[in-house]
């Protein structure tokens, strides 16, 4: 599904690089996770993945189902599948909840040739999946994000996800800022959308997001590279001694 | 302090062939204004309230000329609101285009038949309101317009209007300079909403006078017309009695030179007065809002939102002022203007002002210059969401605090409608 090789990306601004040589397959189905300390890349790699603007490809590739992401803008990135589940989701004065997901799945389902979901159609689907998120009706309404607690963010970016159904979801600290009750509500979120054509990424710091999504492969990244790759265990192992070990280890 | 000669010298140039009618109490209020006129001379861009928009096109003795313009790529804005029409070509009544003047709540006659009769509500009106609005800012413009103007409507609402009524300015002259003085009476509890659309002419000078009694409501919206080379100077002088509404609404799309002057006075109690303004430029545009709302009376509440997107070179120029006067207390008076601008070269001027001579108010206002917001215009586009349609959201979203202040749904969704359309026309 997704096939990064030796990525190399550095700021535009700057001269610095940051990620240095990346690799990562993720096949379809599976889902990854990558951990890593402050500062080694982690929110980067999701960033240019989506195609954000300030980052500088200086070398390596990577592919979605064949296509070459680098080469598409954002929006089609997108419509070919790829989905970034924000860190920190952006608030929107001004354009409702309910007009950005309906305009994203016309949007995406133009690209791709589809006629538009109707109004009715869309509306009881986004109902449907809004209730499972706890996602009330009041919050449809609302601009987007606007006001929105932390757990209330992440929620939404769950329900977009539902929504867009795309092949390929990225999730970037989606557990920072989560209690408990949302941190299952959330997952569970996520645990719903897993199937064999669909692979996801997950970003984080710690364990804990783990317990609720189960990962096939575990990524340790450290100063722009993925440094050890296991499965399960090695976030375990991460919670337990830290990540000192496992980087001495590495070099 | 002496009035410099070239303003007379100018005023003379203006109006030297302009008709002037002396009958009946319409011809009394146009020698006063005359007498007013010549007592202020016309404006020039060394005047307070003129620095950032020179009045040199507007004052000129002859209109610049301005071709007229036909959008067939969309229908005339409101057309989908069931209305009663009234509607003037190059400033003339036309009978043909326009309905029955009747309408159930409703009274509407010419200004130029009324001005003749002896008794008319209007008298208590017809510049007497742009009078009061002569003090302590000196318009000019509008001394020129009640002296001057060629017709307008009278419309007295007594009742509640049984559906809006709406005054059509068409176009077709390339040099047509059109002077209308409308003035619109609310009696206690009548309600009406007018609408207002189209350039009216190559240069139009119009002033709407609103007289709101005890409890009445006045909702305004209009659009300026797409005319790209049209010029206007237009003034709405409202006075409010208590618990009176008056909400105004003005989309403003293209025209080289725009100047919307309102000046509001809420004279009783728990008052309401909302004016709102959304702006859209292309290149040479030149957009002034110049606002003046007094608080005279206990807990009455303003507000000005006035939104300009801009860009390849277009100026949008806002001066907001709320005056509390001495035991206007619990007044709320809020003021926002913004601008969003979409290249390097356009340009924002904005003159906020708050006079307050009350301790126990509620004023605010804000003014903010920015570029489309790049971290939302990413997370639109990540979503799927095409560069330019991703704008698009943007900017409404940006318009949207104007457009919530009209009331009536299908006439916002007309607004919004215009813009979007708009604003794929200009695509960034």
């Amino acid at each position: 599904m997704l096939e990064i090789s030796d990525l190399h990306v550095k700021l535009e601004a700057e001269d610095k690089p940051i990620l240095k040589g990346v690799n990562l397959t993720v096949r379809a189905g599976t889902v990854h996770a990558i951990m890593g300390p402050n500062g080694s890349g982690k929110s980067t790699l999701s960033y240019v993945l989506a195609g954000r603007d300030g980052y500088e490809v200086t070398g390596g590739t990577a592919m979605l189902a064949g296509q070459d992401l680098l080469a598409m803008e954002p929006e089609e990135r997108a419509s070919a599948g790829l989905f970034l589940a924000f860190q920190y989701p952006v608030e929107i004065p001004g354009v409702g909840n309910m007009t950005f997901l309906r305009t994203a799945v016309n949007a995406q389902r133009k690209a791709r040739g589809e006629a538009d979901l109707s109004a009715g159609d869309f509306l009881k689907l986004v109902r449907e999946k809004a209730r499972t998120l706890k996602i009330d009706a009041d919050m449809l309404k609302r601009p987007v994000n606007v006001g929105f607690s932390g757990g209330e963010k992440k929620r939404n970016e769950i329900l977009q996800m539902a929504m867009l159904e795309p092949k390929m979801c990225i999730l970037d600290e989606t557990d920072s800022g989560l209690d408990v009750d949302a941190m299952k509500l959330v997952s569970d979120g996520v645990n719903a959308l897993r199937d064999a054509g669909r692979a996801f990424l997950v970003i984080t710091h710690y364990q804990r997001l783990l317990d609720h999504i189960h990962p096939d492969v575990v990524h340790i990244m450290a100063d722009g590279r993925i440094v050890k790759t296991g499965g399960p265990e090695l976030a375990l192992e991460v919670e337990k001694n830290g990540y000192a070990d496992i980087l001495a280890e590495a070099v | 302090m002496p009035v410099p000669e070239v303003k007379f010298d100018a005023l003379a140039a203006r109006i030297a062939g302009l008709e002037f009618a002396r009958s009946g109490w319409l011809g009394a209020a146009r020698v006063d204004a005359l007498a007013r006129l010549g007592a202020m001379g016309l404006p020039t861009k060394r005047d307070e309230y003129w620095r950032y928009t020179d009045p040199a096109d507007l004052i000129a003795a002859q209109a610049p000329r301005a071709a007229s313009f036909d959008a067939e790529d969309e229908p005339p804005v409101f057309d989908g609101i069931d209305r009663l029409r009234i509607v003037f070509v190059d400033g003339v009544f036309d009978p043909a285009l326009s309905d029955d003047l009747s309408l159930a709540g409703v009274e509407i006659e010419h200004l130029s038949q009324a001005g003749q009769t002896d008794i008319h509500w209007a008298r208590e009106v017809y510049g007497v309101l742009e009078t009061r609005g002569q003090t302590p800012v000196q318009r000019p413009l509008a001394a020129l317009n009640t002296a001057f103007a060629s017709d307008g409507v009278l419309i007295r609402a007594t009742g509640r209007a049984a559906r809006p009524v709406a005054l059509i300015y068409l176009h077709r002259s390339e040099t047509s300079d059109v002077i209308l003085h409308h003035c619109v009476k609310i009696e206690s509890g009548a309600e009406l909403t007018l609408l207002e659309s189209g350039p009216a002419a190559a240069r139009f000078t119009k002033v709407m006078e609103v007289d709101v009694a005890a409890g009445g409501r006045f909702h305004h919206i209009r659009a300026q017309g797409r005319d790209h080379e049209r010029r206007a100077a237009t003034h709405l002088f409202a006075r409010l009695g208590p618990e009176s509404l008056l909400k105004s609404f003005t989309l403003t799309a293209n025209g080289v030179l725009t100047r919307n002057d309102v000046v509001i006075e809420l004279l009783g109690d728990d008052g309401v007065a909302h004016i709102a303004g959304a702006a859209v430029g292309d290149g040479t545009f030149h957009h002034d809002d110049t606002v003046f709302i007094t608080h005279a009376g206990l807990r009455c509440e303003s507000r000005q939102v006035f939104k300009k997107v801009l860009k390849n070179g277009a100026v949008g120029v806002f001066q907001g002022k709320i005056l509390v006067k001495p035991g206007a207390q619990k007044t709320d008076g809020y003021q926002i203007s913004q601008s969003l601008l979409l290249d390097g070269d356009s340009q924002f001027l904005a003159k906020p002002e708050l006079e307050i001579y009350a301790d126990d108010v509620k004023c605010s206002h804000g003014s903010t210059s920015g570029a489309i917001d790049e971290v939302a215009l990413f997370y639109l586009r990540s979503r799927g969401v095409p560069d330019a349609a991703a704008k698009s959201l943007l900017v409404l979203a940006f318009l949207a605090e104007t457009i919530a202040e009209i009331d009536d749904e299908s006439i916002a969704a007309d607004i919004r409608l215009r813009l979007q359309n708009w604003l794929e026309r200009h695509e960034h």
